[in-house]
Order: C-alpha cells, then sequence, then structure tokens
C-alpha cells in the first residue's frame, strides 16, 4: 500500500481550514502552522522501520478516518459529567476542554499579579507576543510527524504563564475530554507552560473519553522553565479503549530549574507518550517517573529522552508497567549525556510486571555518554509474580488470587508512592485495584487508608 | 492434633522424607532436630501446604482432617501457622496492611467479623511490644530492608496475631543473637497454651533453653530416628548427630536420591 494515501485526509483537512482562516490565529501561528503541514507532508506517518518506531505500529491510527471535531455541533457538557474526571477535588483550578474546544463554563482559573491561566485562543486575541517566544519554538523544527500536525491543526489550547516568582499553590488540573458518539474524531489538544525564574506550579493533564466511541487525541505540550523554577506535571491517559493517543511533552530547563513529571498511561488502544527533556543549563534537575497498566490487546509506548549538554545536571527516571491479556508495551529511555555535561549524575530504572503468558514488553535503555566524569546507570527488568511469595501469602491465609493482586500492586506502589499529590496517589491506587480485578477487600483497605496514615504512609 | 503416618515426600524425583511418624497432642512442644540436609525444613512447608513438593506416600491428619487434600491458605485459615526460615519480602505492601489482610480472612473463616482499623491497631500495638518491634516496622513494606532478626521477629509478631493452632517454626533460631533469641522464645511461650501446640524445628539445642519442648526427635537422612524428651537435646549437643547415626546406622548419611 502506498502509505502516501494515508497523509491526504489531514492534508486536505488543512486545506480546508485554512480556507477558514485558522479561527483567528496570529500571522506568526498561522505560518508555524503553514511550515508543519509542510513538515508532515515530507514525514508521513512512521513506519516501524524507523527506529524510534520500531515497536509501535501508528498505521491503524493513519488508516481511520476521523472527523476535525470543529466541523460538529458541540455537546453540552454539566458539572456533574466531568466530576469523575476532577480527583475529587472541586477546588482546584482547572481549563476544561472538550474535543479541542475551551469550556470557559467548566473551568476556574487563577488570575492576578500576571499569572495567566486561560485558553491559548483568548492568548492569540489579546497578546500573543507573550507567548511567540515559546509557543511552537520548543517542539522546534526537529518534532516528529505527530507533533508537526499538533501545530498544523493548532486551534485552541492550555497556556499556563507564571511570571518571575509566581507561586501558585492549588495544582492546575487541564482537562481533555474527548466525546465521540458515532463519528470518530481527531483533537489536536495544545499546552504551553511557562515557569520564569524561582516560579513554582503544579499541573495536571488529564487525557479522558466520554462515550465509548473512537477517538484519536494528538497531544503537545510545551514546558519552559526558568532559572531555579519548579514544576510538579503530572499527565494521565485514560482514554476509552476504543481510542488512540499520541503525545508528546517536550521540556526546556534553564538552570538550577526542578522538573517533577509522573505519566500515567492506563487507556486507548494504542498509546504513546514522548517525554523529552533538555536539561539546557547548568545544575537544572528532572524526575521522570511513570506508570502503564496494559490489559486485552492494548499497546502503550512510553519513550523518554533526557538531554545533558552541561555540567552538573541530574536525572532520574522510574518507569513501572503492569501487562495482562495479549497486550503489549514498550519503554524506551535515551539518556544522551554530551562532552561538556560532566558530573552529570543520570538513573534509569525500567521495570515491567507480566501476569499472563501472552503479554510482551520491548525494554530499551539507550545510554549515549560522551562525558568522562558522570554518574550514569540503568536498569530494566521484566519479570513475573514469584511463586515464593504467593505462597508465603497463602501461609497466612491470603487467597492465591488476591496474593496475586496484592502482589502486583505492591509492584507498583513503589512507583505510586512517589506521588506527591494525594488525591493523585489514592486514585491511582484505587485505578490500579480496578485493573486488577474486582478486589472484595478493597473498599476496605481504601476507606480505612486515611485514617492509617500515619501508618502506612504511601499506600497500602 | 497432628498425627503424621509414614510420610514420604520427594521435590523433583528425589526423595527427601521418607517414612515420617510424627503424634503432635494439642498443649505440647515438640522440638524436630537434625543436621543440615536431614530434610526439616522440607518437613515443615510440606506441613504449610507448599505444591513444590510431592507427597509420594502417607497419610497428615490435622484435627482429624486429611491435611493433604487441603491448600495452604485453608491450612492457614484452619490455625496452622509457618514461621519461614527465609521469610520473603514483599514489595509495596505494607507490614500493616498484610497483617490485617491476612487477620480478616482468617476471622471472616472463623465466622468473625472483621476487624476495623481501629481496633486492629490496637492490637497490632500490644502484640508488637510483645516481640519488642519498633512501630515504624508497620509502614515498612513486609520483610524488605529487615535484618535477620527483624525478619524473624516478624514472623513471631504475625504468629501472635493470627494465634494459629498449630504453629511450626522453622529454624527461627538461627541468625539471632541471645537478646533477639529470648524476644523470639518470649512470643513463642506467651502463645502456649493447653488447646495450641508448636512444632520447632531446630539445628542448634540453644532454642530449647528458652523454649522447653515436651519431646524432642531426631531427625535423620529423612526418618525420625530417635524420640525422647528434652534430655535428648542435650545428650545431642554434646555428642552430636554422630552418636545418633552410630546407634542408628540404618538412617544413613543425609538424603540420597532413589
Amino acid at each position: 500500500m502506498n502509505r502516501d494515501v494515508l497523509k491526504t485526509p489531514y492534508l486536505n483537512a488543512f486545506e480546508s481550514l485554512q480556507g477558514r482562516g485558522n479561527g483567528g490565529n496570529p500571522s506568526w501561528v498561522r505560518e508555524a502552522q503553514r511550515e508543519a503541514i509542510g513538515r508532515f507532508a515530507k514525514l508521513g506517518f512512521p513506519t516501524t522501520r524507523e527506529e524510534a518506531w520500531k515497536y509501535t505500529n501508528v498505521t491503524p491510527i493513519a488508516e481511520t478516518s476521523f472527523r476535525l471535531p470543529s466541523l460538529q455541533p458541540q455537546i453540552e457538557l454539566s458539572n456533574d459529567q466531568i466530576s469523575p474526571f476532577l480527583f475529587g477535588q472541586q477546588n482546584w483550578h482547572r481549563l476544561v476542554f472538550l474535543n479541542g474546544s475551551f469550556v470557559p463554563r467548566l473551568s476556574r482559573a487563577p488570575s492576578g499579579n500576571g499569572v495567566k491561566v486561560c485558553s491559548l485562543k483568548a492568548v492569540f486575541r489579546s497578546e500573543s507576543r507573550l507567548i511567540e517566544p515559546y509557543l511552537g519554538q520548543l517542539i522546534g523544527r526537529d518534532a516528529d510527524a505527530f507533533a508537526a500536525l499538533n501545530t498544523a491543526f493548532l486551534e485552541d489550547g492550555a497556556l499556563v504563564y507564571l511570571p518571575e516568582g509566581a507561586m501558585i499553590e492549588n495544582p492546575i488540573h487541564l482537562i481533555f475530554i474527548s466525546h465521540a458518539e458515532a463519528a470518530g474524531i481527531v483533537s489536536h489538544p495544545r499546552v504551553l507552560i511557562v515557569g520564569a525564574g524561582n516560579s513554582k506550579a503544579t499541573v495536571v493533564e488529564s487525557y479522558v473519553s466520554r462515550g465509548g466511541g473512537h477517538s484519536f487525541t494528538n497531544a503537545v505540550t510545551e514546558i519552559a522553565l526558568g532559572e531555579d523554577a519548579a514544576l510538579h506535571y503530572y499527565r494521565l491517559q485514560q482514554k476509552n479503549g476504543n481510542s488512540f493517543h499520541i503525545g508528546t511533552t517536550q521540556v526546556e530547563q534553564n538552570k538550577g530549574s526542578h522538573f517533577l513529571s509522573f505519566s500515567i498511561s492506563f487507556g486507548a488502544k494504542i498509546s504513546r507518550h514522548n517525554l523529552n527533556v533538555n536539561l539546557a543549563a547548568e545544575g537544572s534537575e528532572c524526575t521522570l517517573n511513570g506508570l502503564y497498566l496494559t490489559s486485552g490487546d492494548q499497546h502503550i509506548d512510553n519513550a523518554t529522552f533526557v538531554h545533558h549538554p552541561k555540567p552538573h545536571g541530574t536525572s532520574h527516571q522510574l518507569y513501572k508497567g503492569i501487562l495482562t491479556g495479549q497486550s503489549t508495551a514498550v519503554f524506551s529511555g535515551r539518556v544522551l549525556v554530551r562532552q561538556d555535561a560532566q558530573k552529570t549524575d543520570a538513573h534509569q530504572v525500567n521495570k515491567n510486571l507480566l501476569l499472563s503468558e501472552q503479554a510482551t514488553v520491548d525494554t530499551k535503555p539507550q545510554l549515549e555518554i560522551l562525558a568522562d566524569d558522570v554518574k550514569c546507570t540503568h536498569g530494566a527488568a521484566v519479570g513475573q509474580l514469584e511463586e515464593e511469595a504467593l505462597f508465603y501469602f497463602e501461609t497466612r491465609g491470603i487467597s492465591r488470587e488476591k496474593a496475586r493482586k496484592l502482589l502486583a500492586y505492591g509492584f507498583a506502589n513503589e512507583v505510586i508512592g512517589t506521588v506527591q499529590l494525594d488525591p493523585i496517589r489514592s486514585a491511582l491506587g484505587r485505578l490500579v485495584f480496578e485493573r486488577l480485578g474486582d478486589f472484595s477487600c478493597l473498599p476496605e483497605a481504601l476507606k480505612h487508608r486515611d485514617q492509617e496514615k500515619d501508618l502506612s504512609d504511601g499506600g497500602l | 492434633m497432628l498425627e503424621v503416618k509414614n510420610l514420604h515426600v520427594s521435590i523433583e524425583g528425589k526423595e527427601i522424607l521418607k517414612g515420617i511418624h510424627l503424634k503432635v497432642r494439642a498443649g505440647e512442644v515438640h522440638a524436630i532436630m537434625g543436621p543440615n540436609g536431614s530434610g526439616k525444613s522440607t518437613l515443615t512447608q510440606v506441613l504449610a501446604g507448599n505444591e513444590s513438593y510431592t507427597v509420594t506416600q502417607g497419610d497428615v491428619f490435622y484435627q482429624g482432617k486429611n491435611l493433604i487434600e487441603m491448600s495452604a491458605e485453608a491450612r492457614a485459615r484452619e490455625g496452622v501457622f509457618l514461621a519461614f526460615q527465609y521469610p520473603v519480602e514483599i514489595a509495596g505492601v505494607s507490614n500493616a496492611y498484610f497483617l490485617k489482610a491476612a487477620l480478616n480472612e482468617i476471622r471472616a473463616h472463623q465466622g468473625l467479623e472483621e476487624l476495623d482499623a481501629v481496633d486492629f491497631l490496637e492490637l497490632l500495638k500490644e502484640k508488637m511490644k510483645l516481640v519488642k518491634m519498633d512501630p515504624s516496622f508497620l509502614n515498612r513494606p513486609v520483610n524488605e530492608g529487615f535484618s535477620g532478626g527483624e525478619k524473624k521477629r516478624n514472623e513471631i509478631l504475625q504468629m501472635a496475631i493470627l494465634e494459629p493452632k498449630l504453629s511450626i517454626l522453622d529454624e527461627t533460631d538461627s541468625g539471632l543473637d541471645i537478646d533477639a533469641l529470648r524476644i523470639v522464645a518470649e512470643g513463642v511461650n506467651q502463645l502456649r497454651n493447653p488447646e495450641r501446640a508448636t512444632v520447632l524445628v531446630t539445628h542448634y539445642q540453644r532454642l530449647l533453653n528458652y523454649i522447653v519442648p515436651d519431646y524432642v526427635h531426631v531427625l535423620l537422612g529423612g526418618r525420625i530416628v530417635k524420640s525422647g524428651t528434652k534430655a535428648l537435646a542435650f545428650q545431642l549437643e554434646e555428642k552430636g548427630y554422630d552418636w545418633v547415626k552410630e546407634r542408628e546406622p540404618e538412617a544413613g548419611e543425609g538424603v540420597k536420591t532413589k
């Protein structure tokens, strides 16, 4: 089959968007969009012959026809309908997007002192110059085909802008809801987070579905952190099983900045998250943790890339996966330490637990170290539950089935325990249990969790 | 309470136990002694229900029920407890949660209500004092990063909470300093009562200074070759296992492949 054909619907859709004037985007954005569609036309959808996509076949995504949401009538959502996505936190700041479009009615954002938490569209209208140095610049000209598509179809998205020294206590929750009843829809959510020097915030991104329809979400998040800025970034992908999700998070860190990421992938039929961090200046630090759960015939891919161009950078990665059914998962973690990046401290661990004979995982650490005075380690493990441990549970009266779930939960707990945001940590515990199957002692366990907190911090 | 009749056990085709006879009544403490490789640990694992071992011949009755036909979890719920020689480390599951899950399984089996968090903590704190365990161990994952002695104490803590009818202790004294040994022994002694029985498996006589057994058995080459009272343990300590071997030549030199 000629793969060029697969690009055609996207190229045509771009033409018709151009005809509509790109929804009033500023000229510099429109320029970037034309460039991006050109790039996509040149690259086309990646194939498994490319090293970076060797284990993830995106042909099913490319072959499915999707409609752009703006050509569909908007669906009304009520507060109640979004409450399942809120981690029980009504008081968090939030921006809600439905099929890519901002829904002001469901959103509540902080403001004042130069802080901007709003839709990109709003900034395009008023002060697009503020974000011109960042939007599209961080992802750069070497964006992959999906990121290029996202830019080409950029209509709306979220902006979190923190001026010098701004600190936002309350987490900012960006919720991207795909709602597709019948016809498949595609959306290209875009997020820009700028944390100027000494700023501090927590941003949570949720990619979720309403209804069982199939959809394709192609997300890009750009993050720029100034000197000594700190950002905690949680990313939850929990789409329905008929959907596709591709996302890239591109991070640029300045001197002494601190970036903590937690990437959670539970949903979608085919899913990939690229997390690229450039520790662009001395003494910057990132922690990249992740948890993925796959079941049925799901496929989840996590690709991280940490670039250490400067001295005294630190990166720590811990990704864990639990696989059941015939599902597949991929972890590829590239760490590049440049010659100048002396005293780099880079660690990477990926561990996988296979709960079925048919599940498979490909784990590919890739360390390129050009500096000589560095501390770099990596480890990858794929295992099954140990018979010895199961027997130990059984001798204490705990059934084999329950023992399997508890052991699997325990496996996940090592990384869940690193989540500092309580509502997310407990939601994660619940989600993991749900995915591991009906577990009768769970409600009891969770109900008592808070009371026992002084005793059992960090999970069960 | 426990009756083992002509028990033969093999693993991967290799016969380890070659006809064990043992009768333990409620209220009794039995010590099973023997050199390495005599089959002591195998006996404890088989009694606890480890399916890696195959019972090729013989019977085991526990409270009149055929123990061999019961799953490991069913045995535990009926009151059989094994304190492991090498307790397993369980990542990510806290000691407190593990204990509570186990206790509530056993209580449910006994038709009792689950203990709520408050009552459970109360019980836990009381029992932890018994084994002189720091409360910080409750939040730590089961046995993970515990020293050898801490692991053994944790086994005794589990025993104290689950209150089994038949406790089997596999080399619980090994690797313990004298203080830890005393604590462990105290834990065991506190549980002693006319309704419960204990089987202690040990290499050395030392533990028996603290837990005084009613009977001592010598396991050699997969058979119990000698039984007696506490005095037998002293004789063994003094004369070594060779003394028994000389007197019981048919006991052989240890495990042999059939």
